[in-house]
Order: C-alpha cells, then sequence, then structure tokens
C-alpha cells in the first residue's frame, strides 16, 4: 500500500492539543510509525480510548476510532475483537484509564487474553484534571490532591500486567524512540494481549512537582534512568528503585481467546446438531 | 419455522433476540435475570455468536457497544444494582449512537433490596437513569410471549434510531412460564441499521439523513467510522461550541421523541364506555385486567390500558383510546409511584387514583378491585 506514518496521522489538526514539553507527541508518532511499519490498513485499524490527555489522540489517525467513558476502553475493544477478529485493535489509555478507574477491565483482558494492544502512556497523574495523584503515583508523591505527599504505592503496570496474563509486556520512554517504535511494533503483531508502558512526562504538573525540572530536563532523566534488564539485574535495591526497567520484559506464545472461542463454537454446533438428529 | 415452546420469559427474551438477529451478548449474573445469561450461553455459541461473561455490569455495556459497532447485534440482561452500573454506559451508547438491547428484569431495591423479589421501581432509573438530557425507548412485556414480541420490537426500534433500547420486564414476568410461539427470523419483521451509500472519503459518522439518524458502517469497513462519547460535530470530532451542543442534544432527542406515534404502543381492554381507566404496564397490567373482567361483570364500567411502551410516553395513544365519558384514570404499579408522576402531569382533567406496592409481591386483582370501590367507582 506504500502509506508512510503521516498518511495515518490526520495532521490538519496539528498542533496537538497538549502542553509544550508533553510527551504524548513523541508517542502519538511512534503508533503511527508503527502502523506504518506494519503496513495496517486503516479500514482494518481501531484506535480505542478513553478520558484523559492521552485519551485524545484518536483524534489525530485516519482509522476508525472509538472514543469513550474513563477507564472502559478495553471492555469496549473486547468487544469490537471479539465481534471481528480481523481488525488490529490499539487501546490508548493514560495511567488513570489503563489500571486506576479501568483496573478491574485491565486484569480481566489480560487474564483474557484478548489480542489487542495496550498502550499506556504512564505520567503517574492525571493531568487533564489539573494533576492529582493516581494509582501509578510513586509513595509521596506531590500532587494537587497529595500536597503533603501520598501514603499508598504506585502500581508497576507491567508487573501488574505481567501477573494478570499479558502475554506481552514492555516499558520504554520518549527519550529512547527507536526502542519504542521497534516494541510497538512487536506488541501489535503479537497474537494475544500486549502491553506497551511508556514512562511519559508531563511537565505541566508531575515533573514540576515532584523533579521539579522542565520537559527537556524530564527528558535527560529518562536517558539517565531507563535502564535494560541486564544492567538492572546488577543493581542494588535502593539504585533500582530511581529507574526505570525497560525493553521487552516478556513474551510468550498462548492460544488468544478468539482462537479458544472459534473452537468451543466448532464443538457447540456440533454439539446442537447431534441432539437434533 | 413457528415453533411453540413452554418458556420463562427470561429465556423468551433470547429467542427473540436470536429471531431478531442478535448474536452477541456480554454480561454479568445477577438475580433474577441470570437465566437471559444461561440461555444466550447455550444459544449463540452454535449459531457461530458469542456469549462472554464480563467482569461487571460497566464492562459488559461496553462490551455490547464495541461488537455492535463491529457489526453484530448485541444485547446484555442485569437487574437492581447491574442497571444501575449500566447508566455509565447506557449514556455512551446514547451519545455514541450505538444499536443495542439490554434487558432489565427488575427487582425490589434500593441497593442489593429484595434480591430475589418483584418490583417495577425502574419506572424512572430506566428513563432518566444516566445523566444529562438525552431520550429514552423503554418497552414493557406483560408475558412471556409479549418477552419475544418486545425483545424483537427493541432490536428493531434499536437498529432503525441507532440508540439503545431498554426490555423492561420483572421478577415475575422473568420467571413466569407460558406456553409461547417462537417465530423465524423469516416470519417476522427484523430491521437492520441504515448502511452508508456514500463514498467512504464523503462519509461523516454522525452526519443525520433526514429521518435525524446516521448511517452506520461497521469496524472493518471501508467508511471510517469515528465514535465519541463527548460532545461532537458530524465527523465525530469533538465540538463544545454552545450551538453544537445545543443542536446535537436536540437531535438526539428528536429522533426519539419526536416518533412516539411509531415508537409508543398500547393495548386497550373494555374501553367502551369506561368511566375508570387503568393504567398498567407488565405484571401488573395482568392483574389489572382480571380486576376490569370482575369490575364489568359486576356492573361497573372499567377499562384497561396496557402499555407495550413506557418511554417515550405514549400520551397521544392513550388520549385517543380513552372513551368521552373516562372521568379517573388509576394507575397500578409496584412502586411508590413512578409512572403515576408522568399520568398526572399530562392528564391535569382526570381524576388520578393510584395502587402501589412496594412489599416484593404481586399486586392482586382484588387489591384493584378494592381501590375502584374506595374511589366509588
Ligand atoms: S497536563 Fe501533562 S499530560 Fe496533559 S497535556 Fe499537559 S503535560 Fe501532557
Amino acid at each position: 500500500m506504500g502509506l508512510t506514518y503521516r498518511d495515518y496521522l490526520r495532521e490538519e489538526l496539528f498542533p496537538q492539543m497538549w502542553c509544550a514539553g508533553c510527551s504524548h507527541g513523541i508517542s502519538l508518532t511512534a503508533v503511527a510509525r508503527a502502523m506504518a511499519a506494519l503496513k495496517l490498513d486503516p479500514a482494518e485499524t481501531v484506535v480505542v480510548t478513553g478520558i484523559g490527555c492521552w485519551g485524545k489522540a484518536d483524534d489525530y489517525f485516519k482509522t476508525h476510532s472509538f472514543h469513550g467513558t474513563h477507564g472502559r476502553a478495553l471492555s469496549f475493544a473486547t468487544g469490537i475483537k471479539v465481534a471481528n477478529p480481523r481488525l488490529k485493535v490499539l487501546v490508548l489509555m493514560g495511567d488513570g484509564d489503563g489500571v486506576t478507574i479501568g483496573g478491574n477491565h485491565f486484569i480481566h483482558t489480560a487474564r483474557r487474553n484478548i489480542d489487542v494492544t495496550a498502550v499506556i502512556t504512564n505520567n503517574f497523574n492525571y493531568g487533564m484534571t489539573g494533576g492529582q495523584y493516581s494509582s501509578s503515583s510513586p509513595e509521596g508523591t506531590i500532587s494537587t490532591t497529595s500536597l503533603y505527599g501520598t501514603a499508598e504505592p504506585g502500581f508497576d503496570i507491567c508487573e501488574l500486567a505481567r501477573a494478570a496474563g499479558a502475554t506481552y509486556v514492555a516499558r520504554t520512554t520518549p527519550y529512547h524512540v527507536t526502542q519504542m517504535d521497534k516494541l510497538l511494533a512487536e506488541a501489535i503483531q503479537h497474537k494475544g494481549f500486549s502491553v506497551v508502558e511508556i514512562i511519559s512526562s508531563c511537565p505541566t504538573f508531575f515533573a514540576r512537582y515532584n523533579y521539579k525540572v522542565t520537559a527537556v530536563e524530564m527528558m535527560r532523566l529518562f536517558k539517565e534512568r531507563a535502564v535494560d534488564r541486564e544492567r538492572y539485574d546488577a543493581l542494588t535495591a535502593a539504585e533500582k528503585a530511581g529507574c526505570f526497567l525497560t525493553g521487552r520484559l516478556h513474551r510468550e506464545e498462548k492460544e488468544d481467546f478468539h482462537t479458544k472461542y472459534a473452537r468451543l463454537q466448532q464443538q457447540a454446533k456440533a454439539r446442537a446438531e447431534r441432539e437434533v438428529v | 419455522m413457528a415453533e411453540f415452546k413452554f418458556l420463562q420469559g427470561n429465556e423468551a427474551c433470547v429467542e427473540g433476540a436470536v429471531a431478531a438477529g442478535a448474536r452477541f451478548f456480554a454480561g454479568y449474573p445477577i438475580t433474577p435475570s441470570s437465566e437471559v445469561a444461561q440461555a444466550a450461553s447455550v444459544k449463540l455459541p452454535p449459531l457461530g455468536g458469542y456469549y462472554i461473561q464480563m467482569e461487571d455490569e460497566i464492562a459488559s455495556m461496553a462490551a455490547i457497544i464495541g461488537a455492535s459497532l463491529s457489526g453484530l447485534k448485541s444485547f446484555t440482561a442485569t437487574s437492581g444494582p447491574g442497571f444501575s452500573l449500566m447508566q455509565e454506559n447506557l449514556g455512551m451508547a446514547i451519545m455514541g449512537e450505538v444499536p443495542c438491547v439490554i434487558i432489565n428484569v427488575s427487582r425490589g431495591g434500593p441497593s442489593t433490596g429484595l434480591a430475589t423479589k418483584q418490583a417495577q421501581g425502574d419506572v424512572m432509573q430506566s428513563r432518566w437513569g444516566t445523566h444529562g438530557d438525552h431520550a429514552m425507548i423503554v418497552l414493557t412485556p406483560s408475558s412471556v410471549q409479549e418477552c419475544f414480541d418486545q425483545t424483537v420490537r427493541a432490536f428493531n426500534l434499536s437498529e432503525k434510531y441507532r440508540c439503545p433500547v431498554i426490555v423492561l420486564t420483572d421478577k415475575t414476568i422473568g420467571h413466569l412460564r407460558e406456553r409461547i410461539e417462537v417465530r423465524g427470523p423469516e416470519e417476522i419483521e427484523v430491521i437492520d441499521r441504515k448502511k452508508p451509500d456514500c463514498a467512504p472519503s464523503q462519509y461523516k459518522s454522525c452526519a443525520p439523513d433526514d429521518d435525524g439518524v446516521a448511517p452506520l458502517p461497521s469496524y472493518g469497513d471501508r467508511h471510517l467510522l469515528r465514535i465519541n462519547s463527548s460532545m461532537h460535530g458530524e465527523e465525530g470530532f469533538l465540538n463544545d461550541s454552545p450551538a453544537n451542543a445545543t443542536a446535537l442534544v436536540r437531535r438526539l432527542w428528536d429522533k426519539i421523541e419526536k416518533n412516539v406515534s411509531y415508537i409508543g404502543k398500547i393495548e386497550g381492554y373494555r374501553l367502551e364506555g369506561a368511566e375508570t381507566v387503568i393504567i398498567a404496564f407488565g405484571i401488573a397490567a395482568r392483574a389489572a385486567r382480571r380486576a376490569v373482567t370482575l369490575a364489568r361483570a359486576g356492573g361497573i364500567r372499567v377499562g384497561l390500558v396496557k402499555l407495550l411502551t413506557l418511554w417515550p410516553f405514549p400520551y397521544a395513544q392513550i388520549r385517543e383510546a380513552l372513551d368521552p365519558n373516562c372521568r379517573s384514570l388509576l394507575v397500578a404499579e409496584l412502586n411508590m409511584g413512578q409512572l403515576v408522576l408522568e399520568v398526572e402531569r399530562l392528564f391535569k382533567d382526570k381524576k388520578i387514583l393510584r395502587v402501589n406496592k412496594w412489599s416484593g409481591e404481586d399486586i392482586l386483582p382484588g387489591e384493584i378491585m378494592a381501590a375502584l370501590k374506595e374511589a366509588g367507582c
């Protein structure tokens, strides 16, 4: 088809709605590049989003799209994919949509191994509503609803995904764009529930409150603190706490929901026919 | 081919859904609706359809919305607190204009309330449960046959108007067993959603035709579909301008409220010369019918209007059905008085009587008779 990543984007709607320095723009074009690399047919691709800053990303894709209620994106996506298994379904969520209000749907989508890809930009807070803490905010996070810090630890999204049954799990950052492109393409190609967590910067709130740095300095932070498995394993516990383990963290071949369900339909049909006879 | 079967109301809903073309069910078990899920889980897979048990009713509602947009007629079933959880995404289906059907087998509340007992307490929740201004189609069967027929009609209306439709039954109808005629798809009217006939590049997901309804392709078709739960313009992009918000909410309202003559359905019984007319739906309408028969035998001039459409309220149809001699209306319902509020609002020229019960038991014909006598009928 010969589409470039720009053919998947509605550039006429640019500039993007995100704040200056927000990393979502980097993630957006990376998703488009993965689509182009895999030559996805826009008419067989559905971008599903929920609510939040990243939840506005569907506006920019020239594919089918679904923008729905907060936290339910994976449940809409489950219906979309199960009813038409030919579709490539990309579910773009933040940490709020993905693992906080949508936490229950997240673990169950993983458990069922529904063949959709979750692209979770994790900026450790709710940007759109004004910088409140979320379930991924690390303990002690300063936010507009936790000026004294938080008394609860944050989820490790990748660990959660893996424990719940996701069959592809990866983490990257907006600094590591080449890695991001590669992991996104791998995840979209993977048959089964795949999760790519993009550690993201919200310079307007989280970065300003907690690191007291600008968007550019956040990029330096990503560069320094993202480590691959080999380096990570060699770190002490104290060193690990300040780092992000990045790269492909988990991949297993396991039949997805639809493959199993198609078999069940065949058996049910055979049984129904026998019972009629 | 039509077949006669001895079925529960809950099972009949599934027979109706399948005849109407439904091939996707997502739900979460809850008494007294669980038999709908059970029957769907048996019937759909051999037909190449899907039964998926979700983690809660929020996800169930979301999954049927997604599946409908991928082109499968979809439904769910619930009750009480489960119906409350569905309100969020009922709004999504209204705003995104997604055809789907919700079977609500009502039970006693509030909260987990009377989980195994009877009530008609969702008259207002089914109309106004989700936030914001919206119209809602709610159909009310009063027999097992009507569970079949009304579920077929629910799918047809949802496809025609691109909207969710609620089939509001109750614990007694859901569990009642009666002999019914199960008709095949070739013996019933089946309406399918309008697909776009323009070039894919010309298509706009939310641009209505003259009837106020936009054609709906499926995900996977060449016409790119943009569904948006937020206030949107004709192309499905966010548009929160005052003019657009005013126009969109109005259109979503009008496409239903301006078609009450088609959507509204009532059934009259012995309305000739009736000075008092009972208005009831669901199981209460059956008790009312018996009360009318008994009262008429005793010379009391009473009739019945049974609502097959609860919302949009079929006001004009009721008004037309009433005998010129009708002076009072008696609303019999299994709640503290919900439907009666609408009747009072619209029939200011009549004396309004009430029979209410919220004990978890059904209304008995004798109780309606007693109310008629007490009112001097
Ligand atoms: S609030 Fe934060 S996440 Fe949202 S657009 Fe601004 S920088 Fe990005």
